[in-house]
């Protein structure tokens, strides 16, 4: 008997050790201290912008460099929410999803016109005109920006609760809530890209990614494949930001939009960790985050040491750090393989 | 004696009122003075896109022979402003005669990052060269961030920085004039270069097909060596320029990057004439933008852009095929 699978030793592991992970994740708050929060919740929101972003330039082929501009509309969006509508933060962040998912509409009906690296500047000027276009909107602090409301930061929903639970002070119980938030979203946005890969459409990307022509003469539908990953990956982003943008409760057009963290930073978390693969963002962002942390009395040199370094990497490694460790060992802890299991053929190829 | 004073009056309406009517009427709209205003607007922002062609004429260069987007290209122009103005501060050169001092400099880390870096990179696959220069981009910015500070610097341009020229009707400065004129005797010199040597029938060819062309014994890769070294010359005329009329700083170069790609884009891959064009039609959409209001006028060149893009993906004036 044959059968066709994805299931390998290591991914059986992962299986069982990523909830374990996730148990300890949840309860870390009661144990650490309000910077690690601070370094967890800036960690994982990284984490979630890397796997999006791998999802649609490993996988789906869309080279954007205007993702920014899904960060920034979805913490503007989220912030418009508290501050014209008056709705709880919480509540606000799917707003800031349902915007980045709206605005990217229009975005790929311009961008997919464009080709290859066409569509890398196509998007990187929608993200500025976006940025611009949010700069003009007066009720929202315009250019300078603005603060959410102490009314709304001091009743957010279930810092109550989450101060009863660990005795601690309302802006420490935020960090907390943040962090349970990021978490979830890191949870669910690498879950969905690990289904999306082993289902249908990721068979599709694969096709596709591989060779265009093959995967239409078979049936794939390339350009709806293109607007779902990017109108997914869009929506996601919106939400990232807006929890981003819920635990700084500041906000302005330039760090909203900002080229270097949302972007730059992402594509190099990506690119270090191993472009393709959902372990290469996961060891990525450690990299990054330690060369960060060593780094942070250097000033501009940390940007330049990463930026050297993604050269270095794209130059000698360009399947990234994972790409080296995988090809090595032969480890796949999140397999999207499919290969075919059966009694061993002797004499067989 | 009573005939005296018309005469006066007369001479004095033609010597001093005559050469400023065109300033006179700028300041009375009622003499017809809104439409010499959209003149001056628009010859200003035609001039603009002369600085705006320079920036993306080495980027159109290297994009139309070997299909590389060069990421880092804004940030290669605010080094090139910075070596002229070492030139000029630390060796007391002129900035011309800097300039020239620092085109063979650039030719040559064009020529070694393309020989040493991008040739390794370049293929079928987009992504790696696009991200080993968004990675060089990066790593650039901060660079020159750490040796040459956040403070906004300019090229010491002596007499030529206020000049202008009355031409009647507008009032044009020198400056933006020289850039103009730069920018086609550039453009006129790539094309003599592309289409009457030996070297731009090799471009030419390695553009077409880079496989069939090595078997004509072409160095695909030597040529784009060669190809982004002259980029990184044109790069240096438009970072002196650029240094002469306006203050810079490390951090400026992805937006010069913006403006010198849809100018490419705009006029269509391949055509230099195009360019030139596509960076007219950004220059004259800014200062329109700016015009109506200043905030607009950076989202004004983009809208253009975003426009010539929904009506002719390919660009005004496409040569090459993708």
């Amino acid at each position: 008997m044959y059968r066709l699978t994805t299931r390998t030793r290591a991914g059986t592991v992962t299986a069982i050790t990523v909830p374990v992970f996730i148990v300890v994740a949840l309860a870390l708050p009661a144990l650490a201290s309000r910077g690690v929060m601070q370094d967890l919740f800036f960690i994982l929101t990284m984490l979630t912008l890397a796997q999006i972003w791998n999802l649609l330039a490993g996988y789906g082929g869309l080279v954007s460099v205007g993702q920014q501009a899904f960060v920034g509309i979805g913490a503007y969006a989220m912030f418009a929410g508290v501050i014209l509508l008056d709705w709880n933060p919480v509540l606000a962040i799917p707003l800031g999803g349902l915007a980045a998912l709206v605005l990217a509409v229009p975005t790929a009906f311009f961008a997919f016109r464009l080709q290859g690296a066409y569509f890398a500047v196509g998007t990187w000027v929608i993200a500025e005109v976006t940025r611009l276009l949010v700069a003009q909107w007066k009720a929202l602090g315009g250019g300078t920006g603005t603060s959410l409301p102490r009314e709304a930061t001091s009743s957010i929903m279930g810092t109550d609760a989450i101060r009863a639970l660990f005795g601690v002070r309302e802006a420490a119980a935020r960090d907390v809530l943040a962090y349970w938030l990021a978490l979830a979203l890191v949870v669910a946005v690498t879950g969905g890209v690990y289904w999306l890969l082993r289902s249908r459409l990721g068979l599709a990307l694969a096709a596709v990614r591989d060779n265009v022509d093959a995967a239409q003469s078979v049936g794939v539908d390339t350009g709806r494949l293109r607007w779902a990953v990017f109108l997914i990956a869009a929506a996601a982003t919106g939400l990232t930001g807006a929890l981003i943008f819920l635990q700084t409760a500041r906000i302005s057009p330039g760090a909203a939009f900002a080229v270097t963290d949302w972007i730059a930073n992402v594509i190099f978390i990506v690119v270090i960790g191993g472009i393709g693969t959902i372990e290469g963002p996961i060891l990525g962002v450690l990299v990054f985050f330690a060369l960060r942390s060593a780094l942070a009395d250097c000033g501009s040199w940390y940007l330049m040491t990463l930026g050297l370094i993604a050269v270095v990497v794209m130059l000698f490694a360009p399947k990234g750090l994972w790409g080296l460790i995988a090809s090595r060992s032969g480890l796949h802890l999140f397999p999207v393989r499919r290969r075919l299991t059966g009694p061993k053929i002797e004499g067989g190829i | 004696m009573k005939s005296i004073p018309p005469i006066l009056e007369w001479r004095h309406d033609k010597g001093t009122e005559a050469p400023s009517f065109a300033r006179a009427a700028l300041s009375w709209p009622e003499r017809g003075g809104a439409a010499m205003i959209w003149l001056d607007t628009l010859v200003q922002g035609a001039l603009l896109g002369g600085l705006y062609a320079l920036f993306a004429a080495g980027l159109s260069l290297v994009f139309g022979i070997m299909r590389l987007v060069n990421l880092a290209h804004g940030d290669l122009i605010i080094l090139a402003a910075y070596l002229v103005l070492m030139g000029v501060t630390l060796l007391g050169l002129s900035p011309w005669i800097a300039a020239l001092v620092a085109m063979p400099v650039m030719f040559a880390l064009g020529w070694l990052l393309q020989a040493a870096v991008l040739n390794r990179v370049l293929g079928k696959d987009i992504l790696p060269p696009l991200l080993v220069t968004f990675g060089l981009s990066v790593a650039l910015q901060n660079g020159l961030l750490e040796l040459f500070s956040a403070d906004s610097r300019r090229i010491p341009a002596g007499a030529l920085e206020g000049a202008s020229l009355d031409l009647g009707l507008v009032t044009v400065g020198i400056m933006p004039l020289m850039t103009f004129a730069s920018a086609i005797v550039t453009i006129i010199a790539l094309n003599g270069l592309f289409y009457h040597t030996a070297l731009g029938r090799a471009f030419r060819a390695t553009s077409d097909d880079a496989v069939t062309a090595g078997l004509m014994g072409i160095e695909p890769k030597r040529i784009f060596a060669v190809a982004t070294g002259i980029a990184m010359v044109v790069v240096t005329l438009a970072a002196l320029y650029l240094g002469m009329r306006a203050n810079f700083d490390p951090s400026i170069g992805p937006a010069r990057l913006i403006y010198a790609f849809e100018a490419v884009i705009i006029g269509g891959l391949g055509s230099l004439w195009g360019t030139l064009a596509g960076g007219i039609i950004i220059g004259v959409a800014q200062t329109f933008g700016a015009a109506l209001n200043p905030e607009w006028q950076i989202l004004a060149g983009h809208i253009a852009f975003l426009t010539v893009m929904l009506l002719k993906p390919r660009g005004l004036f496409p040569r090459a095929v993708d």
